[in-house]
């Protein structure tokens, strides 16, 4: 099986060729590294899927190499929208940077009793790893490289969405800038997912539960203003 | 204000580094990685604690005693087990998202060696919600990471047998670093990834802290006791959680046929699978009976890692398992206040011993250990720094490590590392594993003997000073051989069984001889070990 990886030496995919079969890129990664090539340089760590640290793009797909299994031909390469620092290795401060942002964290929560619908509510969305596949998917970041993006999103859903959860107002107010309604609803984050988060989703209630309280969607305001003034006297 | 230093990014770091920051301290947590990919979040099984009336503290303390086979210290695991229907308080309170029974209380299920359902658990990843909620937490903090940062050794006064700090390689530019401090806290987590791909462990589970600690001057305590899971896929040693059998799920041999009580405590069951083995040549975990749905919600990351790595659906098929290397109990020796030998020196979590797991831990005693001590720890940590001087001693450590980093890239490379680490994990776990015997161990300890001279000939063969893992990876491999020979040299020493250690040339207890910790230390690099009560 012959498999391409992008190294950042020379910005070239390298060929290499294993004879494994059934196993995942993980395994063939680790192959590589033992037995051919000692300065293939990537991350990972639980070879189980939840530790999140071995995200990189398969055939221009997000893909956890612990969980994908390699066929001839593929090339693999970093993920996107972030600072590679050595082949596959790439900086991860965007987890820390957003989560900050969007203030992604409970303010605290109330003791008591919870009814398991009301938990169910909020399961998927605490299963994220953040492997941060989604924001490598995501092509806000080509635009707006401030956008806070689908996983702290997806995380400031999961506070707001808690019914245990105290201070909702500020998490909401947070994610009005550079948040929910720079969003394109495009749906990339959602199929590259290994956890079956569908981030979208959860920008769409944050956008509903916003309105709600008033908080109004900036690009209609401006799209709307421009045209049919309604508040002019002229009209 | 007094600066507080934590290294280690997993649960126990994590909550120490809250409970610290909450005690006043300036709190810097550094580690090799992001904190959310720590070996925490492979925890699944859940968290103990007594919340329902039908259980009482007094049998969570009875059940942890028994299983510690009298290596548990009764005060330190009477503290743990009374103060857990306060942490998980705590939990709920910063949002960790526990799955719900129907009456809408914490849901609870029963582990091995347990005497009622006490585990609370948020579906199979109760330790990735906690570490994600802590991670959260300390954000909102504003504690301060530094990712990236490879523990290379501990600076200490050696004269007043004080740490000062510790200097670290940092990974992404290749240049080693000191960080200064009023106290540190080891939060490094266990050694389980010697055994290599016979451990359900992360492959970061090295045991660095443990090894620098060693360095330093610091005790270990009951190094040799090292728990294996009765259920990890066979080919990967992936972990299956234990509530597969805490919801019903059968150990089956190759016929079929049930052969054990599936849930006895950890030693036993794993024990009596590896016999199994032996004789049949198989066993299998058997949950079809438990419902497609039952399994997807309580189980889903089962369902799926079994599906991955072995090929199978435990809907519809056998789960073929073996025991691999879980949990070490070994740890740095820590008093009440878990503080090691060293002083302003702190452990916390798997890389210490705080007598609570003995010679045998159980399922859903690590979690709360890590929220309960952690926070214990923090506090502690803090009132040292804020009552001590500061520190002023000057040390070389940092150059020393400095002409380390640089001096290993001239290393030989005649001898390739990764396969003496494999050839280590495989001679760990055929004779350090779950049967052990004098002559075995032996084997064992000439070949650690040997590795340790012919470390200067091999080393890292990439040179970049950029994100060196493959430098990185040698001076793991180089903690795990420190670490093995202590580990050995303690299995070697307890000529009995107990808990864990099961040694087939003296299968039964002997407390007389054997009823203490072995502590073992180094004075001027040469390993000392000694039986203390």
């Amino acid at each position: 099986m012959e498999i391409k990886i992008l190294r950042s030496t020379d910005n070239e995919a390298q060929s290499y060729n294993v004879e494994l079969d059934n196993v995942t890129l993980l395994t063939v990664l680790n192959h590589i590294k033992t037995k051919i090539d000692p300065t293939l340089t990537y991350s990972h760590g639980c070879r189980s899927g939840v530790c999140g640290s071995c995200a990189v793009r398969v055939n221009g797909r997000e893909q956890l190499m612990c969980e994908y299994k390699p066929s001839d031909g593929d090339c693999v390469e970093p993920i996107r929208n972030a600072r590679v620092i050595r082949d596959l290795v790439v900086d991860s401060g965007m987890v820390e940077h957003f989560n900050r942002v969007a203030s992604a964290w409970s303010e605290g929560s109330h003791e008591g009793k919870v009814r398991e619908e009301d938990a169910n509510r909020i399961e998927t969305q605490s299963d994220c790893i953040l492997c941060t596949s989604c924001y490598s998917a995501c092509p806000v970041y080509a635009v707006n490289p401030d956008f806070i993006g689908p996983f702290a999103l997806t995380r400031v859903w999961r506070y707001v969405n808690d019914v245990r959860e105290n201070g909702s107002d500020t998490k909401i107010a947070a994610i009005q800038t550079n948040g929910i309604w720079d969003c394109t609803l495009c749906g990339e984050c959602v199929p590259v997912c290994p956890q079956n988060i569908a981030p979208k989703q959860d920008i769409t209630m944050l956008r509903m539960k916003s309105a709600m309280m008033g908080y109004q969607d900036p690009n209609a305001a401006m799209a709307f203003g421009g045209g049919l003034d309604f508040g002019s006297p002229m009209f | 204000m007094a600066k507080v230093l934590i290294i280690g990014s997993g649960g126990a770091g994590l909550v120490s580094a809250l409970s610290a920051r909450e005690s006043g301290a300036e709190v810097i947590v550094a580690s090799k990685t992001l904190p959310t990919r720590s070996q925490t979040s492979m925890a699944q099984g859940g968290m103990n604690a007594v919340l329902s009336s039908n259980d009482t503290i007094e049998s969570h303390i009875a059940d942890t005693l028994k299983s510690s086979a009298g290596l548990g210290d009764e005060k330190r695991i009477a503290f743990m087990c009374e103060k857990a229907p306060e942490a998980i308080e705590w939990c709920n309170r910063i949002g960790l998202p526990f799955s719900r029974d129907e009456e809408g209380q914490i849901a609870r299920r029963r582990l091995g060696g347990a005497s009622a359902p006490r585990a609370c658990y948020a579906q199979d990843y109760t330790g990735l919600k906690l570490l994600h909620t802590l991670y959260d937490q300390c954000l909102k903090a504003g504690i301060e990471f530094k990712n990236e940062r490879f523990l290379l050794n501990l600076i200490v006064d050696e004269t007043a047998n004080r740490v000062l700090g510790a200097t670290f390689l940092h990974i992404e530019t290749g240049e080693v670093e000191e960080i200064r401090a009023n106290a540190v806290i080891l939060a490094t987590g266990g050694y389980g990834a010697l055994y290599g791909k016979h451990s359900t462990n992360s492959v970061q589970a090295t045991g660095d802290g443990l090894a620098a600690a060693v360095r330093a001057g610091a005790k270990l305590a009951d190094m040799e006791f090292i728990q294996f899971h009765p259920t990890a896929l066979k080919g990967s040693s992936i972990l299956i959680s234990e509530s597969a059998r805490g919801a019903g799920g059968y150990l089956v041999d190759a016929q079929g046929d049930r052969f054990t009580d599936e849930l006895a405590s950890r030693d036993i069951v794993a024990r009596a699978i590896h016999d199994e083995i032996n004789k049949s040549g198989a066993v299998y975990l058997d949950i079809r009976h438990l419902g497609e749905e039952f399994i997807d919600h309580e189980l889903p990351q089962e369902r799926k890692l079994a599906k991955i790595y072995e090929g199978i659906d435990p809907v519809h098929e056998l789960i073929p398992i073996k025991p691999s290397a879980h949990y070490s109990m070994g740890g740095i020796e820590v008093n009440a206040a878990c503080m090691s030998s060293v002083s302003g020196l702190f452990a916390v979590g798997e890389c210490a011993n705080h007598k609570t797991h003995g010679a045998n831990r159980l399922g859903g005693n690590s979690l709360l250990e890590l929220v309960v001590y952690g926070r214990e720890c923090g506090k502690n940590a803090t009132e040292y720094a804020d009552k001590s001087s500061a520190p002023v001693g000057e040390s070389s450590q940092l150059a020393k490590d400095t002409n380390f980093v640089r001096g290993v890239m001239y290393f030989t490379n005649q001898i390739d590392f990764y396969q003496k680490q494999e050839m280590l994990a495989n001679i760990f776990y055929n004779n350090v594993g779950l049967v052990r015997d004098d002559m075995g161990l032996k084997a064992v300890l000439g070949a650690i003997r040997q590795m340790q001279k012919e470390l200067p000939f091999m080393g890292p063969r990439d040179k970049s000073k950029i994100c060196n893992t493959n430098l990185v990876e040698f001076i793991e491999f180089g903690n795990k051989i420190e670490l093995a020979e202590i580990i050995v040299v303690c299995a070697i020493s307890r000529v009995e069984s107990r808990g864990a250690h099961y040694r087939i040339d003296a299968p039964a207890r002997n407390d007389r001889m054997f009823g203490a910790h072995t502590i073992t230390w180094k004075e001027d690099g040469v390993l000392c070990a000694d039986f203390i009560q």
